[in-house]
């Protein structure tokens, strides 16, 4: 076994660990400190997949952006207007139905891809080739996320604005 | 450093008989290492300078006693912390109380293995440097909310959220204004950034593209002294409103982690000011000193500079008020950042 191999069994079973805190824990702070373990550790992945520049976008986005509102979300509804927020189970017979379906499709999917095993090389430099596929060949979907974005934006300052009026 | 294990492999010495992994291993906790003593040195010594900064602004002496002129007042300090007790309020989230600091320090120390020391000398050269920087000090802002979330106290709640929401905010101006460089230069790598300021004061990009340029590193300087929560933008630990915002439930040891990665912090951006708008590594005279390791010396030289002006201001500027520190970050520096983007990018096509 490789140095290689080890860390990235050391990644997976941080992800796994991490994620079963968030599913199972009952606080929903604890939740979002188990998703913040498992956005490192896959982040940690794409490192050694080679995808450097994704990594990074992993952390920012996901750890610096989604994970920032969800505990603003949690802390201004929970410590500070008193709402008790917990997770728990309900609805056990459809949730077991659905994961078996979702399993068994992911199961058969692994099975059945041909999966491509390559030597692992020097990471070669993806920030350039990502900026030039953005500026030709997905220059539309590239376009349409950012409107999205801004009409999301536009969205967000009019809903909080609205109350002050 | 990866040329420095490929040297040591292909030597003569007992090194070469290492596999290279070991080796690669070895020099990566060194490099932690050496990262973690260089910032507690940091914190150490800016502390004493911050105190006799603030004592010669307001004609005092600050701290004379221990040792010659009190030189030794952080060391007697930093003893008197780690024996101090290390008190959890007994409501307090025991779990997340204990994790939010060394989170907190996580992130400015992962960030320091990317910046370029000297030339060809960086703990990690990788392609994605100064992303990587951005992406990865975002961490503290998570560290930051879980703090005053589990220390299940009304100040220390609302001066983590106030600390989140300023950072967030002033990601955006900063993140703006780095890309201002990274346009011109076309990589994102600090080596690459630093080269391409090299040979003295008049290549550095702060005067290229005038005044774009200027105006993005007043913006980046704002806007990283925001994100440091230093005065005149430190409402998130406002004493007369907030006793002492998110560590006001923390005490001794773990409190001192909170200052040493404060301290980091103003560190982390000073230099990473010094390496994308400065000149970075390279001697402000052309061919004087720099060579090789003297680019420590200019590239510190440059930091240390740039924090005396952060404890300049701390001791001459109010504080904000939340609405005017919104203001300043939205309506000032997001469209200056973003008029510096166009302007360069127009100078570069015309």
């Amino acid at each position: 076994m490789t140095f290689f191999d080890v860390m990235f069994y050391v990644l997976a079973a941080m992800i796994l660990l991490s994620a079963a805190i968030m599913v199972f824990a009952k606080n929903l702070i604890y939740n979002a400190v188990g998703l913040l373990f498992a956005f490192f550790g896959v982040a940690g992945l794409y490192v050694m997949l080679g995808a450097d520049f994704l990594a990074a976008t992993q952390l920012l986005i996901y750890v610096g952006g989604i994970l920032v509102l969800l505990l603003f979300g949690v802390m201004l509804s929970q410590r500070i207007t008193g709402l008790e927020m917990r997770t728990g189970t309900l609805q056990m017979l459809p949730a077991v139905i659905v994961c078996a379906g979702v399993v068994a499709i992911l199961l058969r999917m692994i099975w059945m891809s041909p999966w491509q095993k390559t030597e692992v090389g020097e990471p070669a430099a993806t920030t350039r080739t990502i900026g030039t596929l953005f500026m030709t060949d997905y220059l539309i979907p590239f376009e349409i996320v950012s409107v999205l974005l801004l009409a999301a934006l536009v969205g967000a300052a009019f809903i909080g604005r609205r109350d002050a009026r | 450093m990866r040329e420095l294990i490929d040297a040591l492999l292909h030597s003569e010495t007992f090194f070469a008989k290492l596999s290279p992994t070991l080796l690669t291993l070895i020099f990566m906790a060194l490099g932690a290492l050496l990262i973690v003593l260089v910032l507690a040195l940091n914190a150490l010594i800016a502390v004493y300078a911050e105190r006799k900064v603030s004592a010669w602004m307001q004609e005092r002496l600050g701290p004379m006693e221990v040792g010659p002129r009190g030189i030794l007042q952080t060391l007697a300090d930093t003893v008197k912390l780690l024996v101090k007790e290390d008190i959890i309020p007994a409501a307090a989230d025991k779990r997340l109380h204990w994790l939010a600091p060394f989170l907190a320090f996580v992130a400015p120390c992962a960030a320091f293995a990317a910046l370029p020391y000297a030339r060809n000398f960086v703990f990690a050269n990788f392609d994605i440097g100064v992303f990587y920087v951005t992406a990865i000090t975002s961490l503290s802002v998570i560290a930051l909310l879980l703090a005053g979330w589990a220390s299940n106290n009304k100040w220390a709640l609302l001066g983590g959220m106030r600390a989140a929401a300023q950072i967030v905010s002033y990601e955006i101006p900063a993140g703006l204004a780095i890309l201002t460089i990274v346009m011109q230069v076309g990589s994102l790598n600090f080596n690459d950034i630093s080269l391409a300021q090299d040979g003295g004061i008049h290549h550095w990009l702060i005067w290229r593209y005038f005044p774009f340029n200027l105006i993005a590193f007043l913006v980046f300087y704002l806007a990283t002294l925001a994100e440091c929560n230093r005065t005149p933008f430190d409402l998130p630990e406002a004493e007369s409103e907030l006793v002492a915002g998110f560590h006001t439930e923390y005490s001794g040891f773990k409190w001192s982690i909170f200052m040493l990665s404060e301290y980091a912090e103003m560190l982390l951006v000073a230099l990473v000011g010094a390496a994308l708008f400065l000149g970075g590594w390279s001697s402000p005279i052309p061919g004087f000193l720099n060579t090789g390791a003297w680019g420590v010396l200019w590239f510190g030289l440059k930091g240390v500079v740039l924090i005396l002006t952060h404890m300049w201001l701390r001791w001459t500027l109010p504080r904000l008020r939340v609405d005017q520190l919104m203001h300043l970050s939205w309506k000032v520096l997001t469209p200056f950042s973003f008029a510096c983007i166009v302007g360069v990018g127009l100078w570069m096509l015309a």
